[in-house]
Parts: C-alpha cells; sequence; structure tokens
C-alpha cells in the first residue's frame, strides 16, 4: 500500500505523560494534540524542559504515555517501532567504535535479516545520499562530527522507514557545519520524500528546515503554537534573508515568549 | 632508546640494593665460617656477635665482605648465586629431571592455565547472568566479593583436604583454587564492560526492535572486550599465585610451590630465590601471551 500524500502519518490526541520521580511526579506532556502528515517536515523547537524530546520518544515508542492516543502509520507506537516504522537519529552520532562506516550502517540491516548482498547494496546507496562514499572503510574516530553524524543518519536510512525521528541531529555541532547539514538534509528529504520530525532548539534551523514548526512551553509540557511554514520547498541558504523568512522566525519567537509569561 | 635508558636504571638500581643489602644480611653466617676456618674476626665471641647489629659487624669485619656473596647458604644470595642456580636448574638439567625448574615450572603451569581457563569461564558466565538477571545481581556479587576476602592461604588447605578424602588429587584440586582467584576478576571487569553501552546505544537498538540476543552479540559483548582482557591480565596473574600457593599444602615437594616449600625447610635461599624468579618471569610470560591476543581480537573485531 502505498502511502498517499497528505495522509496522516502519525496522529496524537490529547497525549499526556506524567514521570513518577523521587520527590513529586514530573508533568512532561499535557494535552499534546497533533497530525503529522505523510511527507511533512516538522519541526519541535521549546525550551529544554518543554517535552520536545519526550514527545519525539512517544512516537518512538520508547515512552509510553499515561493518557491519550497516538498512532503512528495508523498502529500504536510500540507496534509502529515493532514494525520498523521509523529511523531514530540521536542527538550524539553513537557509531560503534569498533565497526567500520560501513559496518556500522550494516548494524541495523543484521539485526532485521537483510542478506549480505542487500546489505552492501543498501550500504552502498546510503553512503552516497550523504556523500559519504569513500568513507565506508573508515573508523568513527577518523570522521569529523558532522561526519560522524552524517553516518548515524545513513544509518538510520539504511532500512525502509517511511518516518525519520530526528533528536536535536546537529545541537553539537558548530554553525558552519550545521548550515551544511541543514542544506544537505533539505536535499535528502527532497529526494526520499520521508516524513521527518526534528527536534531542536534554534529558531533559524527550525524555520529553514520545516514545512510545520510546533513550538512548546515547559512546566507542564504544552503546544503554544503551531506556525505551517509559507516558504517554498526549494530553500537556499539566502532565503534566511527574505522577509517571510524573518516573519515565521518573530512568530516562533513570539510563541517561545508567550509560554514563558505562564511562569 | 629513550624507552630502554629509564628501564635500565630501575634496573641497574635494583641490582644495586640488593648487592649493597647482602653483606648485611649474611655477615654473621659468614663470620662464623671464617673463624671456623681459622679466620680473625671481631668480636670473636658467638654470642656477642649474635646481638651485634649487622652494620657494625661489616664495618669492623670489611675483609669479610667478598665471602658474603660466595656462602653456600645465604641467608640472601647475590643476584648472580639465583641467575647461576637458574641457569644450573633449566638449561643444564634434563626437563624429566625432578631437579630441573622446567619440569616443576610445567606442573605449576598446567594448574594454572586449567584453573585461568576454569576461572574465566566460570567468571564470564557469572556476568553474563549478573547483567541479565536482575535476582542473580543482587544475589552473586556479594558472595563474589565475600569470596576473596577470605585469605587464600586460609581456604587452600581446606579444598586440597576435602577433594583429597573424596579421591581428587593432583592437578584439579590447585585448579580449583587458580580459578577460585581468577574468576573475580572477570566477573567484576565483565560485568563492568557488558554494562559499557550506555542508555542511548541501547535505545538505539530499541528502535530497531532487535532481541535480546542480538543486543548481547552486537554491542555488549564487543562493548566488554577491553575490559575482559584487562581482567584477564589480573586473573592469569592471580591463578598463578593461586596454583603456587595450592603446591605448599599439598605436602608433595613437585611444581614451583614445592620447590618454595622445600628451600625453606632445608634452609636453600636461592632455590626459593630461583623458584620465585621463575614463577615471576611465567607470571610476565602470560600477561604478555594475553596481550597478545588482545591486540589480535581487537584487530579482528576491527573488520567486522
Amino acid at each position: 500500500m502505498a502511502p498517499n500524500a497528505n495522509s496522516i502519518v502519525i496522529s496524537a490526541n490529547a497525549l499526556d505523560l506524567t514521570f513518577q520521580t523521587a520527590d513529586a511526579p514530573v508533568h512532561a506532556l499535557k494535552d499534546v494534540s497533533l497530525d503529522i502528515s505523510q511527507g511533512d517536515f516538522v519541526s519541535f523547537i521549546g525550551p529544554s524542559g518543554c517535552g520536545k524530546t519526550t514527545f519525539l520518544r512517544c512516537i518512538a515508542g520508547l515512552e509510553t504515555p499515561t493518557g491519550g492516543t497516538l498512532t503512528v502509520n495508523g498502529m500504536t507506537a510500540d507496534e509502529a517501532r515493532r514494525a520498523r516504522a521509523y529511523g531514530y537519529v540521536f542527538q550524539a552520532a553513537g557509531l560503534y567504535p569498533w565497526r567500520t562506516i560501513a559496518g556500522n550502517i550494516k548494524l541495523p540491516l543484521e539485526i532485521m535479516g537483510y542478506s549480505r548482498a542487500e546489505q552492501n547494496d543498501r550500504v552502498a546507496r546510503v553512503l552516497d545520499l550523504v556523500e559519504l562514499s569513500d568513507f565506508g572503510a573508515k573508523f568513527p574516530w577518523q570522521l569529523s562530527g558532522g561526519m560522524q553524524q552524517r553516518a548515524s543518519i545513513a544509518r538510520a536510512l539504511a532500512f525502509d522507514a517511511d518516518i525519520l525521528l530526528m533528536d536535536e541531529p546537529f545541537g553539537a555541532l558548530d554553525e558552519i557545519v550545521r548550515d551544511h547539514l541543514n542544506e544537505q538534509l533539505l536535499a535528502l528529504w527532497a529526494r526520499t520524500n520521508k516524513t521527518i520530525a526534528f527536534v531542536t532548539h534554534s529558531i533559524p534551523e527550525a524555520v529553514y528546515l520545516s514545512t510545520k514548526i510546533v513550538v512548546m512551553s515547559p512546566r507542564p509540557g504544552r503546544i503554544t503554537d503551531v506556525i505551517e511554514s509559507p516558504l517554498p520547498k526549494e530553500r537556499p541558504l539566502d532565503i534566511r534573508d527574505s522577509p517571510e523568512f524573518i516573519e515565521i522566525a518573530h512568530r516562533v519567537r513570539e510563541g517561545l515568549r508567550a509560554g514563558h509569561e505562564d511562569d | 632508546m629513550h624507552k630502554v635508558v629509564p628501564v635500565l636504571t630501575v634496573v641497574a638500581a635494583m641490582f644495586a640494593l640488593w648487592y649493597a643489602a647482602v653483606p648485611f644480611m649474611n655477615v654473621k653466617e659468614t663470620l662464623t665460617g671464617l673463624e671456623r676456618a681459622g679466620a680473625v674476626v671481631t668480636p670473636d665471641n658467638p654470642i656477642e656477635r649474635r646481638d651485634a647489629s649487622s652494620f657494625g659487624l661489616v664495618f669492623r669485619n670489611s675483609f669479610a665482605i667478598p665471602a658474603t656473596y660466595a656462602q653456600d647458604r645465604p641467608r640472601l644470595p647475590a643476584p648472580h648465586q639465583v641467575a647461576q642456580d637458574l641457569w644450573e636448574t633449566t638449561a643444564l638439567k634434563k626437563v624429566s629431571s625432578k631437579r630441573s625448574l622446567v619440569y616443576h615450572g610445567w606442573i605449576t603451569l598446567s594448574a594454572t592455565l586449567l584453573g585461568f581457563a576454569i576461572g574465566t569461564a566460570a567468571g564470564i558466565l557469572l556476568a553474563v547472568g549478573i547483567v541479565h538477571n536482575r535476582a542473580m545481581d543482587m544475589s552473586v556479587m556479594p558472595w563474589a566479593i565475600a569470596s576473596q576476602t577470605i585469605p587464600i592461604l586460609a581456604i587452600a588447605p581446606m579444598i586440597i583436604v576435602v577433594l583429597n578424602s573424596i579421591g581428587v588429587q593432583g592437578l584439579i584440586p590447585k585448579a580449583i583454587i587458580s580459578a577460585y582467584l581468577s574468576f573475580f576478576p572477570v566477573v567484576v571487569g565483565m560485568v563492568k564492560g557488558l554494562r559499557a553501552p550506555d542508555a542511548m546505544q541501547l535505545d538505539l537498538l530499541k528502535t530497531y526492535n532487535a532481541s535480546q540476543n542480538q543486543g548481547f552479540w552486537k554491542l555488549r559483548l564487543p562493548a566488554s572486550m577491553p575490559y575482559l582482557f584487562a581482567s584477564l591480565k589480573i586473573g592469569v596473574a592471580a591463578a598463578l599465585v593461586g596454583a603456587i600457593v595450592a603446591e605448599l599444602p599439598a605436602g608433595g615437594a613437585r611444581g614451583l610451590g614445592g620447590r618454595m616449600l622445600t628451600g625453606s625447610y632445608y634452609g636453600q635461599m636461592v632455590q626459593i630465590w630461583s623458584a620465585l624468579v621463575f614463577a615471576a618471569v611465567l607470571a610476565a610470560a602470560l600477561v604478555l601471551l594475553i596481550g597478545f591476543a588482545q591486540k589480535l581480537t581487537l584487530k579482528r573485531m576491527d573488520l567486522s
């Protein structure tokens, strides 16, 4: 069944999540409702503690909500995880130091039982996607931080998941590398037509990348604004100086500030 | 060259200290022997000499210093005496001779290797259980730690006697004591190693819906290898100590421990020192071998 355009792949309805900690329960998510359509690039932005990462982990089935409903590809999040519906990119590349870059990308393929030939084909294909074709035989320590993170994106793309969940993947990189990776990520998204959920705390990054920006605020973690971006799909880096871009960035900033006024 | 100089300096300093200590350690017996042979020593009263300090005796009888290095049964043999004995008991004796250190060394080494193998296997299995099973985590570790607080010298005779009473003797009891000492560092290192992967790496496997088995073989086990080899180096040295200690109450004069024991019975300090040096060389060789295996394993892991 081919996913039709604009069909909803991730749907959260009145999602609640409370962590029981030793001193007091922490209300990480409160009444979060959001639909993400096939092919969307959705950014979650907000200060730390606003639940953006927690929400992403709920979608991934790594956390279990304490209330509300959440479907991914029409299944529960945990079923979707078991069906390997998504690739997850963490804040750190987390490559195995004892495996080569190609070996690291093979890891999910080995676990999912792809044949040796299929593994090699896919590794070559995703290495090409992230422009690391010449580095398959290198070890992680031989690559820069940005290249390592690209390798971890390749690892998440190696199997056929239509959804890519990214948790501040470029948070630890410097601004120049980050700009470059943002450009590459957009190109990759355009080529693969994946649905991407992207957590960040950088306003320019969120505005530059997204078709939809979700602004969140803390205590309790909740959505304060959802902005549909009017920017075209083709986005050169200098689009960031355009009036539309500045206007959206302004609205995001306003949304973040509004969330803080409640404190 | 920049490595050889400091190493040689330390070795030279140790030998200098050793040679300097020999006259003071051996002066009393040497003077007694010289007096019996007709030499004039001060003081000439044996009782007075017994109570005098070694320092004073050496300075008042400096003529006797060369003789302190050539005693038949020195209290502290000089390095060259130990070296000569080592040469005679390794190179010049037939390997099958009961006076050959190679013969005794092999007896100890075989018990060490068997015990080390048992200890390593037990250690790895326990660690896997501890990491995967909460009940084992809480029940096994305290006993493992308690087992190491018992002095091996106290428990070794008990194991030997108990096993002997049910007809088990020779290699096996010694190997069990070796294993008793060597399993512990392996357990501790392996538990640490298997738990080395952080929450993010475990989450990553969860996003692949990897089974616990896959998590073990693909992540936990390879991540634990550096820890395992560090533990094995400690474990193999401990296994050798265990085998030597086990030979002391075994009664027989076999093995390096047996050599040390008979040496002390008959006041043959040279024999004790030879066995000691031989054991040290053996331990160093075993640790080196494990280092070699480590390099090989880590290299092969790289190719995966």
